[in-house]
């Protein structure tokens, strides 16, 4: 089913739903290799998917097949991301999560 | 109702949340066995852990938003699978609460001459009840065991799980559509959708055929109780047989369709290559030259126990146990060997719980001197038909049925 979501909420309220649950693993604990683009893999990848993704096919792939990931998630997934962004991902995971 | 997972989804929060995910939760979770079997992608097991989903116990998370999380080896030693225990998989990220009172089921389609929609009274009293014991397994199951590793949830041996389905036939439903004779396909969407519009709508067709199956149904409940928000409440396709990618969760669109269903995800996804796997169900108005939807669940077995790298006594009684299942011809044979596939013997079966159920078995065995003993499992079908002794690849790690090994240590 289609339907669209609101983005507008405040961080405030989510610290405030995130600390009625704490005992509950979930995605804000997963942490990603430091390096550069993390901001933008964190920016862009998150708004659709958890970041585990990334890290359980890996390393699976090298740069040639991350560019064929982040190419279907724009091209088929329709991830609005800009082409700047995108070379920047690639880099990343090419560079923390190959094989 | 706005719920605290969908309150995640959102892209202006991440940079709220990402800056609180070190102080509520860290990197700490621990390693744990259930990360599933070694042959999994190395980061596939680290980013495993037990987590419980609203309602579920924990469950191996493969990822949290989707959420698809896979039920642990020690589960499939029972006939049926707790619900609470049943493996999660979606493909998008928002998932709705559905009230029961505001959903309806609609029916049409180009291939309908009489569209009409339900609610879910009416589901529930319009139609006959029927009750059928079913396999749903994920086409990707065992996919993170695929060597070479290719990309997708990196699924061990739990994306799958066997329950009592309660519901209506679906031919019972589509006796009132007015089927016109050029309806091809029935197609079923539900109720997830992408983040962002442009997402592919989660949509999927089965053959007219398969749809007048009297074993296809829409099924409201499961072992007894409403299907689990997280397993398709409050009603989902029930496709005896096939694999669990038809199983629509959340249903609320069936369409008749007099052209074949050309979405993404029956287009281009979830195919194999003609002539790569042993099939007797075609989907033949969705086959290219080249390729075609996957359909029926191939021939396979599991052992339950005992477990990978477990110590058994020398002179002692082994319960060697598992499961055995294919796409609904009936498991007519299962052989194991204990040492490495040299010999077989056949393994005494369990209880018939019905063609598209898994079905129990078990042999003794007694280790006669130290060492190491690889058992394995063979099942074949009423076909004929038996597991590989050799994997057949596919680019998307389906229909895995590969003979399994779990090497013992006898001391």
């Amino acid at each position: 089913m289609k339907s669209s979501i609101t983005f507008a909420v405040s961080g405030a309220c989510l610290l405030m739903a995130l600390s009625t649950d704490v005992v509950r693993a979930d995605e804000s604990t997963i942490v990603l290799k430091p390096g550069d683009g993390l901001d933008i893999v964190e920016g862009n990848c998150a708004a659709c998917h958890s970041l585990d993704f990334i890290q359980m096919n890996s390393p699976i792939q090298d740069e040639k097949g991350w560019t064929e990931t982040v190419g279907k998630m724009v091209h088929v997934m329709g991830a609005p991301i800009t082409e700047d962004d995108q070379k920047q991902i690639i880099t990343y995971l090419s560079t923390n999560y190959s094989k | 109702m706005t719920t605290r997972r969908q309150l995640l989804n959102g892209a202006a929060t991440l940079a709220a949340y990402a800056s609180t995910a070190r102080l509520v939760g860290g990197p700490g979770f621990a390693a744990t066995p259930d990360q599933g079997p070694s042959a999994l992608p190395s980061g596939a097991r680290e980013a495993a852990v037990l987590d419980a989903l609203p309602g579920k116990k924990p469950l191996i998370k493969r990822s949290y938003r989707p959420p698809n999380y896979e039920t642990p080896m020690e589960v499939f030693d029972k006939a049926f699978t707790p619900n609470d225990e049943f493996f999660v998989r979606w493909h998008l990220s928002n998932i709705p609460e559905v009230d029961a009172a505001e959903w309806r089921l609609k029916i049409g389609g180009d291939g309908s001459s009489t569209p009409f929609e339900l609610s879910l009274v009416q589901l529930a009293t319009d139609f006959e009840q029927v009750e059928l014991a079913a396999l749903c397994q994920c086409a990707g199951n065992r996919r993170g065991l695929s060597n070479p590793h290719v990309m997708g949830v990196q699924w061990g041996y739990g994306a799958m799980g066997n329950a009592k389905w309660k519901g209506v036939r679906l031919k019972d439903i589509l006796a009132r559509a007015g089927l016109k004779p050029d309806a091809i396909e029935i197609a079923f969407n539900g109720g997830e959708s992408g983040v962002v519009e442009e997402t592919p709508d989660f949509v999927k067709s089965i053959p007219t055929w398969k749809a007048l199956d009297e074993n296809t149904m829409i099924a409201t409940h499961m072992n007894g109780e409403p299907l689990p928000h997280w397993n398709g409440y409050p009603a989902r396709l029930i496709v005896p047989g096939w694999t669990a990618t038809y199983w629509t969760k959340q249903v609320t669109e069936i369409n008749a369709l007099t052209k074949p269903q050309g979405g993404y995800w029956m287009a281009k996804a979830y195919r194999v290559s003609l002539g790569t796997f042993s099939f007797t169900d075609r989907f033949i108005t969705q086959e290219t030259d080249k390729n075609t939807p996957i359909t029926e669940v191939v021939v396979n077995s599991l052992i339950t126990s005992p477990g990978e790298g477990q110590a058994v006594a020398v002179g002692k009684s082994v319960d060697v146990r598992g499961i055995a299942w294919d796409g609904g011809h009936g498991i007519t044979e299962v052989d194991v060997s204990t040492d490495g596939g040299k010999n077989w013997r056949p393994a005494v079966l369990g209880e018939d719980l019905g063609r598209f159920s898994w079905r129990q078995w078990s042999l003794s065995f007694t280790p006669t001197e130290p060492g190491s003993y690889a058992v394995m499992a063979r099942a074949t079908n009423a076909q004929g038909v038996s597991q590989v002794s050799k994997l057949i690849f596919s680019p998307s790690g389906y229909h895995n049925n590969v003979i399994q090994t779990v090497n013992v240590e006898a001391v």
